[in-house]
């Protein structure tokens, strides 16, 4: 029995990797099947309810310069908004909102079930079916078979997934929610190397028992900015966050009964993330600390939730219930979702290409948590690249691919790909070498005209841009044209402005320079032009003052792409390659980089080993031009 | 490193003193560099095609001239490496082929690495596809081998110097990361004046190395070393001896030496100038006073001394003025005429001088001159005052990039302390910085950053 339809693209998984995945797809004129165990959990957040963060900002900037979705929703949704490092340069600037959690998930699916070429179903899907390497399709729990050009799985927590409460374990793909084990058993019957790793999340307090006067208190930030380029109104209700912490008698209850933590019973043997440690292990590897931070945060505008950022443990409940009274303001909450670690599959992500297709099987692609990462954001992301490659792949169109210096995204699934993870993987602005460059607020600016190209962006919102770019530069130029001279006048003027004085004439554009100066503070000066887009005035202070960084940078990104654009054939054969270590050979033939700025960043790659696979890409080449010239 | 498009530059003549040196120049900038730096009667921008010219090599900085050159262009792909490439012909001497390569790598070419130019040669064709695997050899074992005797340096631990810097880095980089991507964290960062110190720390050791190259005297401006002692110990015989040639004239009447004879020999690749000086002796005499007064401000001046003493002759208070004024210098005590009859003995000189173990030599027959050059070497390589720090910077490639990090140190130490609020900019310019290093101490990724923020802070929700 076969389903009657045919779809282009297929998406397993309907939380935030998914739903971009099918978005994107659906959006690029795909007939797009949308799976979830459990429709009333599309898009859900089940842990933090915020968006963004330290370059997580970043990526859902560049998921909605894409045309994506996640950055709309968090603006419809968002009652708490921070400018995280607004102290700190405009790179490593970013923003987090949190938002109601059930409004978010009810945004999204919203917008999923609207979308026009996007079908969505409530089913299980228990296996890949395949035809000669490529997917055709899935089944589902009761063998119905779904068939399908390309298949996106996006299973989050789901493959195999086992919830840790103390010494209780339960199948479950998060708590109250059934795990997803057919399909795990399917992708590893196609061969695929799995791992397992941890995660977890913190109890859920009731408000009304929590004494918030003796705690601190932090508000939103007085003036918040969009995720999306399309918003033009946030919410007007604020949630505000509360601050607390651990105290000796937290550590000292942990301490007594650590045993007793699934964690350290022995009873957990997947990978939790060394960035994100639950309590337990705070408390136990960094035994010097006294107190560990605890942040209360709303999970909603008509909800008593509360998230306990800090408390997330994998002890029995008595204990749980324990370690929460023991933090001030805490002494007499109630519990109303108890913390829990859950371990799950995941597929080692060097088994991908570039466009997250997997190299085992032709047409399916893997996104999200099942690739190893961590995050709402990293999971849109894949989902968001996934979908469109998929999208690409159903249409024969050449495939998306972002560069390390094009995005984040681009940082991302490179290293995905190439170095694969040890530990959920979350981005970080550090992982981005090129961050001076890769920012949120150039985010548009970056990847708008690919959005465009790919037809996820509008041409009047793409040819708005472009007036904006347009702007941007004349701007740039005209203050570069107009100088002021010194004179007494001139001089007064500056030291009003709180800056040196100057001697010799001075560009508008080179003062500007000047770190203690804004743009607006040279309207007292001759040639000042009032810019009324804040976009555009922010950006024309940022090319101008970050100039010298800037250019290095793109020196280095010129350097870099040479090396990206020396590609590697796709049957090179690293057996024949003297001077390699078995190690290596093993890795480059399993990677299967695509050029050689790929190989170079294969953990352990060495310099003379790279020589030998250039020397011999080279001879390679030269044996393939033979053969040619022998068929001739 | 692998980018092919830039241009390389390497002395591609044995070290040491010959004839002539070559200094060679290959990629895009070739002509380029070729128009800055060069000075000849015909228009630098219409130089033909493998044609020798004869010119200047100037130093763009000065106008002044480095040297007197013979220069071939030759246009890809008509080249060696098959790119645009230079040789440019100079004296011999290893301080004017490093003084041109200098000017080529400001004009902005970089230094070679080992093997670099075989191997641009082969991926630009110009090499049979046979001999893949001799050039394939070649670089791999240069490159595994050249770097264990760059790092090994002249004299011991400049690798060990330069691990401890970057890790330095690596800590200050974790500082400056976990401020940055950590900032919702409960992390105490390290205050900003106290990294800019730590980055002012580095900076020092790196000035310290780098200065060892400014200063080395061994490589660059080579050694100089006066021999000294009473009349007709032999003096101009060993000088004669060590040059392989009759350059002084020797009779066996005291004081035949009256000007100083100055010349240069190569010891393992150090340019050694030898000087002959007049024999000390005590003289009434206005003119020799005055020769014997410049002896002593020549040994002065020197980095080091060869005291000769003629063994075939009782100790002379001439001789024990000559150890007395040299008390405090770097000296080779040696002992001529190991082929006549002894009449002093070793003990004696202990007793004079405790300490310092004399070297028997004949200069007449070359007895004990290949271990008078080996302890000439070794004094010049192990002691001394710059070299107390034990290692000598001589590589240029390591020099090169020892310089842009301290550079870009400085640019981030600068930000730091200027501007407290751009840690990214400074975390910038401190991870370029490991980059130019990376190539002597080992490339630094962002897991070695991160591996350390974890380990060293407590992070998450």
């Amino acid at each position: 029995m076969s389903f009657p339809e045919k779809f282009d693209v297929i998406v397993v998984g309907a939380g935030h990797a998914g739903c971009e995945a099918a978005l994107a797809a659906a959006r690029m004129g795909c007939q797009t099947l949308l799976f979830s165990i459990n429709l009333d959990s599309i898009a859900l957040m089940p842990c933090n309810p915020a968006i963004g963060g330290l370059a997580k900002g970043q990526l859902v900037k560049e998921i909605d310069a894409l045309g994506g979705e996640m950055g709309k929703i968090a603006d419809r949704t968002a009652c708490h908004f921070r400018l995280l490092n607004s102290s700190k340069g405009p790179a490593v600037q970013s923003s987090r909102m949190q938002c109601d959690k059930q409004l978010y998930r009810l945004a999204m699916k919203e917008v999923v079930e609207r979308e026009k070429n996007l079908h969505v179903r409530q089913a299980l899907v228990d296996g890949i079916v395949t035809e000669g390497g490529k997917a055709t399709g899935v089944v589902d729990n009761t063998g119905f078979f779904y068939s399908g050009e390309t298949v996106v799985v996006t299973t989050g927590t789901f493959l195999n997934g086992l919830v840790h409460i103390g010494a209780s374990r339960q199948s479950a793909g998060r708590a109250g929610e059934i795990a997803s084990i057919g399909l795990a058993d399917s992708l590893r019957q196609l061969g695929f190397e799995m791992g397992r790793m941890k995660t977890g999340t913190p109890p859920r307090l009731r408000a009304s028992s929590i004494d918030f006067s003796v705690l601190e208190r932090q508000d939103s930030d007085p003036d918040p900015q969009p995720f999306s380029f399309t918003t033009s109104r946030l919410r007007e209700e604020r949630l505000p966050s509360y601050f607390s912490s651990t105290t000796g008698e937290t550590h000292r209850i942990i301490r007594d009964n650590i045993n007793k933590s699934s964690l350290y019973s022995g009873a957990i043997k997947g990978v939790s993330a060394r960035y994100c440690p639950s309590l337990e292990d705070k408390v136990m590897r960094f035994a010097d600390k006294e107190s560990h931070p605890v942040v209360l945060e709303f999970e909603g505008l008509e909800t008593e939730e509360i998230y306990s950022k800090g408390l997330g443990n994998s002890f029995p409940l008595e204990l749980q219930e324990k370690l929460v009274h023991s933090v001030p303001g805490l002494e007499n909450a109630e519990i109303m979702r108890n913390a829990y670690a859950i371990e799950y599959d995941f597929v080692q992500p060097t088994q991908l290409t570039q466009t997250l297709e997997t190299k085992l099987v032709r047409g399916l692609y893997l996104a999200g948590q099942i690739n190893g990462t961590s995050g709402y954001e990293e999971a849109a992301a894949q989902g968001m690249w996934a979908g469109i490659n998929a999208a690409l792949a159903a249409q024969k169109r050449s495939p998306f691919i972002l560069d390390r210096c094009d995005a984040y995204m681009g940082v991302l699934v490179d290293d995905l790909i190439t170095l694969g993870v040890d530990e959920p993987y979350r981005m970080f602005t550090s992982r981005a070498e090129y961050r001076l460059i890769l920012r949120e607020d150039n985010a548009t600016i970056r990847l708008m005209g690919k959005g465009c190209d790919l037809g996820l962006i509008s041409h009047d919102n793409y040819n708005d841009l472009k007036e904006r770019v347009r702007e941007i530069d004349m701007r740039i130029k005209n203050l570069s044209d107009r100088k002021i001279y010194p004179s007494a006048e001139i001089n007064q003027t500056l030291c009003e402005l709180n800056t040196a004085p100057i001697r010799s004439p001075v560009t508008l554009h080179h003062l500007l320079k000047r770190p203690e100066l804004k743009y607006d503070d040279l309207r007292v000066l001759d040639g000042w032009e009032e810019i009324s887009d804040r976009e555009v005035k922010r950006q024309v202070e940022i090319e101008i003052k970050y100039e010298g960084y800037i250019k290095r940078q793109l020196e280095s990104v010129e350097k870099f792409k040479g090396l990206e654009n020396k590609k590697m054939p796709p049957g090179f054969d690293y057996s024949t390659v003297p001077g390699l270590s078995n190690e290596l050979r093993k890795k480059l033939s399993s990677i299967r980089p695509v050029s050689i700025g790929q190989a170079r960043r294969i953990s352990g790659m060495t310099q003379a080993a790279l020589t030998a696979v250039l020397v011999y890409l080279k001879k390679f080449e030269k044996s393939g031009d033979r053969k040619v010239r022998d068929k001739q | 490193m692998l980018v092919r498009d830039d241009t390389i530059a390497a002395i591609a003549t044995p070290h040491g003193v010959g004839g002539i040196g070559i200094v060679r120049v290959s990629g895009p900038d070739a002509e380029g560099i070729c128009r800055i730096l060069f000075r000849t009667a015909t228009d630098t921008n219409s130089l033909k095609n493998h044609h020798l010219y004869h010119g200047d090599i100037i130093s763009p900085e000065t106008g002044s001239s480095i040297d007197e050159v013979l220069l071939t262009l030759m246009r890809k792909p008509h080249s060696y490496t098959g790119e645009d490439t230079l040789e440019i012909n100079c004296h011999g001497g290893h301080l004017i082929l490093q003084a041109v390569l200098n000017e080529v790598i400001k004009a902005g070419a970089r230094p070679a690495q080992p093997g670099e130019f075989t191997k641009r040669a082969y991926l630009n064709d110009r090499l049979d596809l046979s001999q893949a695997e001799a050039v394939m050899d070649l670089i791999t074992a240069r490159t595994d081998r050249g770097r264990a005797i760059a790092l090994s340096g002249l004299k011991g631990n400049l690798s060990e110097k330069l691990q401890l810097i970057r890790s330095s880095l690596i800590e200050i980089l974790t500082a400056l990361e976990s401020s940055i991507d950590f900032t919702e964290e409960d992390i105490s960062s390290k205050p900003h004046h106290n990294i800019s110190k730590d980055v002012e720390d580095v900076i020092i050791r790196v000035e310290n190395i780098l200065s060892t190259y400014k200063e080395g005297k061994l490589v660059r401006d080579g050694l100089s070393v006066v021999i000294t002692g009473k009349p007709n110990v032999g003096k101009s015989s060993l000088l004669n001896r060590l040059l392989g040639e009759r350059r002084a004239i020797v009779t066996s009447i005291p004081g035949t030496t009256r000007d100083f004879i100055e010349e240069t020999i190569n010891i393992r690749g150090i340019p050694v100038k030898l000087t002959d000086t007049a024999g000390v002796r005590k003289s009434s005499e206005a003119i020799e006073k005055e020769g014997i007064e410049f002896v002593w401000e020549k040994a002065l001046a020197a980095d080091m001394v060869i005291i000769l003493i003629d063994g075939n002759t009782r100790f002379a208070d001439e001789d024990f003025e000559v150890i007395n004024r040299n008390r405090n210098k770097r000296m080779v005590l040696a002992i001529n005429k190991l082929d006549l009859s002894h009449k002093i003995t070793d003990a004696e000189i202990t007793d004079i001088i405790p300490g310092v173990e004399p070297m028997w030599i004949s200069a007449k027959y070359g007895d004990g001159i290949p271990e008078l050059k080996e302890k000439i070497y070794s004094l010049a390589s192990d002691s001394g005052e710059h070299m107390a720090s034990d290692i000598i910077l001589t590589n240029l490639r390591h020099k090169n990039a020892l310089e842009k990090a301290a550079k870009l140190l400085a640019a981030a130490k600068d930000n730091i302390s200027r501007n407290e609020t751009s840690p990214e900019l400074a975390a910038f310019d401190i991870r370029d910085a490991l980059d130019h290093l990376g190539d002597i101490a080992g490339e630094t990724t962002t897991e070695d950053v991160l591996d350390r923020i974890f380990s060293n802070f407590c992070i998450g929700k």
